[in-house]
């Protein structure tokens, strides 16, 4: 009987522990109960290394009086981020970790009734770019010996991407129209499994995020074969970019957090506080670097501003592309 | 043998006064946690992860670990007590261990979780310890092809099975694979089976609604139903010398399911695309298949409740090593914790086992600690747990009602989701009524959506020839197996219609 009720007080502590107030950081709103932080993509993807990141700096340094609750809403290429968020009955409490297919996504589908301009815009974290990789063992060294393999196999050249009319799928059908190459295309659900299907070579390029290939490339798995960046990226200097090689292309992901639509203009400046904090922290900065991605910070206004041009580019890009 | 010296020091460590005092909080948190319908050990360590940042990293990683143990003995509770599963990874508990409780043997089937998980948890510790870089390269030879076929060998377990009535199984193989089936096409990205344009089936139909459902208030339903106008008589009573007895019972009947569970669960733990569920449910498959008596599968057997739990246990050990060696989170609580990694400036991937070496093997070491903890610590709790089960079934059955519905809630937060289990848990009492298995539908819904995907890019990779599931040298073989065991059945009735055998009634 004593155990049992040893064992019941040490729990009693452990909830006290649990539920404690924790302290708090600004004045005015401030969440109530945890805090949906939903992410467009599956698990293991850039988006939610990215996401996750977030969650741990924000707890690091205790940023929020609740916790952010992150949940992987892939489906759909991140249709069903969208429609959950948008239909969230607690807006203040609810907001995503997007990427391209924020503004893709609702072109494709436009039966879902999406709007990216009812969201609400919270912070920029960054922009992410996109470079071609091999396996090691297939000896391709270069970018010249790619486009030469995939001719000659006359479309049985296996890569993963994350889905049509996602991010890396628009880079890779800008290269097949560029270099008239045939590619069988494997979707996935996220980054993250086709860096690791591209790792047990059951396919044989991808263009992933740095952020989801650095473990293997330095493990010394994968090759770098070209950036789609504007310039060549720091970490990968000997890399080149697709502008050097006489083609205008650059693409990024966008790493920006959107508050659900209809979230009250209080928890908005709330949220864009928040993530201005964790922006400027030491660790978001070395992660930036480490990670290549490229700064773009822009306050709501202008937020508002690049979604809807972007919205217009990938209407053409997709179109362009016969998606 | 430097392993072994890292993985002591990693041990010594978790011994520290500090460090223990956290693994003891956290099994305990970690074990009402997964008790707890709905709120599973995602939900329990997002909102623990502030705490860790007060405790140096590596006692934060060991204060994880120990709620994510804890959960995993936790979610068999509930199962057994009052029918709903604590959580996903413990639904195929429910099949043996509820009917066990409604026996009045509801120690038995705590005393056989327990020992189970921590067979399973130390089996698939000391297989991390042993082989976990070479085990890498295992799950990265799991492509597409490899991971459908090991769907299809799942399915063919729950159809091969004797006794069950083999249409209806399949029927219910059948209603649970279009019930996955409802959300976003993964191919292509488009909508489907978006019944009556009720945008909640959208997202989908989450398995824990489901299983909530028709494992809660089904359940519930169906006690009341069979129990109408009898007193229940079966009053389970703990004793220390009762305790002892169960254990030797659960040793005896026991060993065999925990040790398929703790073998077939690791290896289908580190398969970044499986994870804990579809594990215990195919170890539940593979211990009856193996059984010299399946018939009593379902109706109270204790290998039925050490497979499942075994098998949860050591996958979610398994889910680490995906997580560790490929920086690709095996279940949403590895990825809370790989963003807790991130932070501390490790980088997941091939070369964290060599650069990090003192974080690795510390976990590791916390995993070994933890293990014995939570198994102890719900030793010590049983009794109360089995107090819970002398309240009369009239008080009980609304009590699971509002677990049910509360921990439906509480998952998703969405009104449509109470609905669905309301139905489900109406649709599965009526569909039990009339003899239908409901375990096949719940292994459908798991296994499809990994199932579907996986047939689909294997066809792609092949250009639609279907023989790249005979001809890879890991898929073949599985495959093979799968078809063999697939067209048992058929033997079977073909020899059973000649024979004029009556059909054996369940």
């Amino acid at each position: 009987m004593s155990t049992t009720k040893r064992s019941f007080l040490q729990v009693a502590c452990a909830a006290l522990i649990a539920l404690a107030p924790m302290p708090t950081l600004a004045d005015g709103w401030e969440p109530r109960r945890p805090i949906d932080f939903t992410i467009m993509a599956g698990a293991g993807g850039g988006a939610d290394q990215i996401a996750r990141f977030l969650q741990s700096v924000a707890q690091e340094y205790d940023m929020t009086n609740r916790p952010l609750v992150p949940s992987n809403r892939g489906g759909g290429s991140g249709a069903e981020a969208l429609i959950h968020v948008s239909n969230a009955s607690d807006p203040d409490h609810t907001i995503l970790v997007t990427l391209n297919s924020f503004f893709t996504t609702p072109l494709r589908q436009e039966n879902l009734g999406i709007d990216v301009q009812n969201f609400t815009p919270v912070a920029m974290m960054g922009v992410d770019p996109f470079v071609l990789w091999v396996h090691t063992e297939s000896g391709i060294t270069d970018f010249d010996q790619f486009v030469a393999q995939v001719q000659s196999m006359n479309g049985d050249f296996v890569m993963g991407g994350t889905g049509a009319g996602q991010e890396d799928s628009i880079v890779i059908a800008f290269m097949s129209d560029a270099y008239d190459l045939d590619i069988n295309y494997i979707p996935y659900d996220g980054g993250g499994a086709v860096a690791r299907d591209l790792a047990g070579q059951q396919i044989m390029a991808t263009v992933n995020n740095p952020a989801e290939a650095k473990g293997f490339y330095e493990a010394g798995d994968f090759v770098p074969l070209v950036a789609f960046s504007d310039e060549r990226l720091p970490a990968y200097p000997d890399v080149p970019t697709m502008m050097e090689m006489g083609h205008e292309f650059s693409y990024y992901n966008q790493r920006a957090v959107v508050g659900a639509p209809g979230m009250s203009e209080e928890a908005a400046e709330y949220y864009r506080n928040l993530f201005t904090q964790i922006y400027e922290t030491e660790e978001w900065q070395a992660y930036l670097e480490s990670e290549s991605l490229s700064p773009l910070w822009m306050d709501a206004e202008e937020q508002a501003a690049y979604w809807a041009t972007q919205v217009e580019s990938h209407r053409e890009l997709l179109a362009s592309l016969g998606e | 043998m430097e392993v072994l010296s890292l993985l002591a020091n990693g041990m010594w460590l978790a011994l520290q006064p500090l460090n223990l005092m956290l693994i003891l909080i956290g099994v305990s948190i970690g074990l009402f946690i997964g008790a707890m319908p709905g709120l599973g050990s995602v939900n329990g360590v997002a909102i623990l992860l502030p705490i860790t940042f007060l405790v140096p990293p590596s006692g934060a990683i060991i204060f994880l670990a120990a709620i994510y143990y804890g959960a995993m003995y936790g979610g068999a509770i509930s199962s057994v007590t009052l029918g709903i599963p604590g959580a996903s990874t413990a639904v195929a508990t429910t099949f043996d261990g509820r009917p066990l409780a409604r026996q009045g043997r509801a120690s038995l089937a705590l005393v056989t979780a327990a020992l189970a998980s921590f067979v399973g948890g130390t089996v698939a510790n000391v297989f991390f310890t042993a082989f976990a870089p070479l085990l890498a390269d295992v799950a990265l030879s799991f492509g597409p092809p490899e991971i459908f076929a090991l769907m299809l060998l799942a399915f063919a377990t729950f159809v091969g099975l004797g006794g069950d009535d083999i249409p209806k199984t399949i029927f219910s193989i059948c209603f649970g694979l279009v019930l996955g089936a409802i959300g976003f096409d993964q191919i292509s990205g488009a909508p489907r089976l978006v019944l009556f344009d009720i945008m909640g089936f959208l997202q989908g139909i989450g398995f824990l609604v489901l299983a909530i459902g028709v494992y809660g208030i089904g359940e519930m339903l169906w006690t009341i139903e069979q129990s109408r106008g009898e007193v229940e008589s079966t009053t389970p009573k703990m004793t220390a010398r009762g305790m002892a007895k169960d254990t030797a019972e659960a040793t005896r009947r026991g060993w065999k399911g925990t040790t398929i569970g703790s073998v077939l669960g690791f290896f289908v733990g580190i398969l970044p695309a499986a994870g804990a569920t579809p594990a215990s449910l195919m170890s539940y498959g593979v211990a009856k298949m193996v059984s010299r008596v399946p018939g009593e599968f379902g109706k109270g057997n204790p290998d039925g409740v050490a497979a499942p739990e075994a098998a949860n246990n050591s996958a979610s050990t398994g889910s680490m090593l995906p997580m560790l060696t490929l920086g690709i989170p095996g279940s949403p609580t590895t990825a809370i914790l790989l963003g807790g990694m991130v932070i501390w400036g490790l980088v997941p991937g091939p070369l964290l086992f060599v650069q990090e070496p003192d974080f690795v093997w510390g976990l590791i070491g916390s995993f070994y600690i933890s293990n014995l903890a939570a198994v102890l610590i719900n030793l010590a709790f049983i009794p109360v747990f089995i107090w819970m089960l002398r309240m009369p079934f009239t008080i009980l059955a609304p009590m699971i009602f509002v677990l049910s519905i509360a921990g439906g809630y509480a998952a998703t937060r969405d009104m449509f989701d109470i609905w669905l289990i309301v139905i489900f848990g109406l649709g599965a009492f009526v569909l039990r009524r009339f003899d239908y298995p409901l375990a096949p539908a719940v292994l459908a819904i798991v296994l499809g959506p990994i199932a579907e995907p996986t047939l689909r890019q294997s066809l792609l990779l092949s250009s639609g020839d279907p023989s790249i599931f005979f001809t890879r040298p890991v898929a073949g073989p599985i495959t093979v197996v799968a078809l063999i065991l697939l067209a048992l059945p058929a033997v079977k009735l073909l020899r059973r219609g000649r024979g004029k055998v009556a059909t054996e009634k369940s």
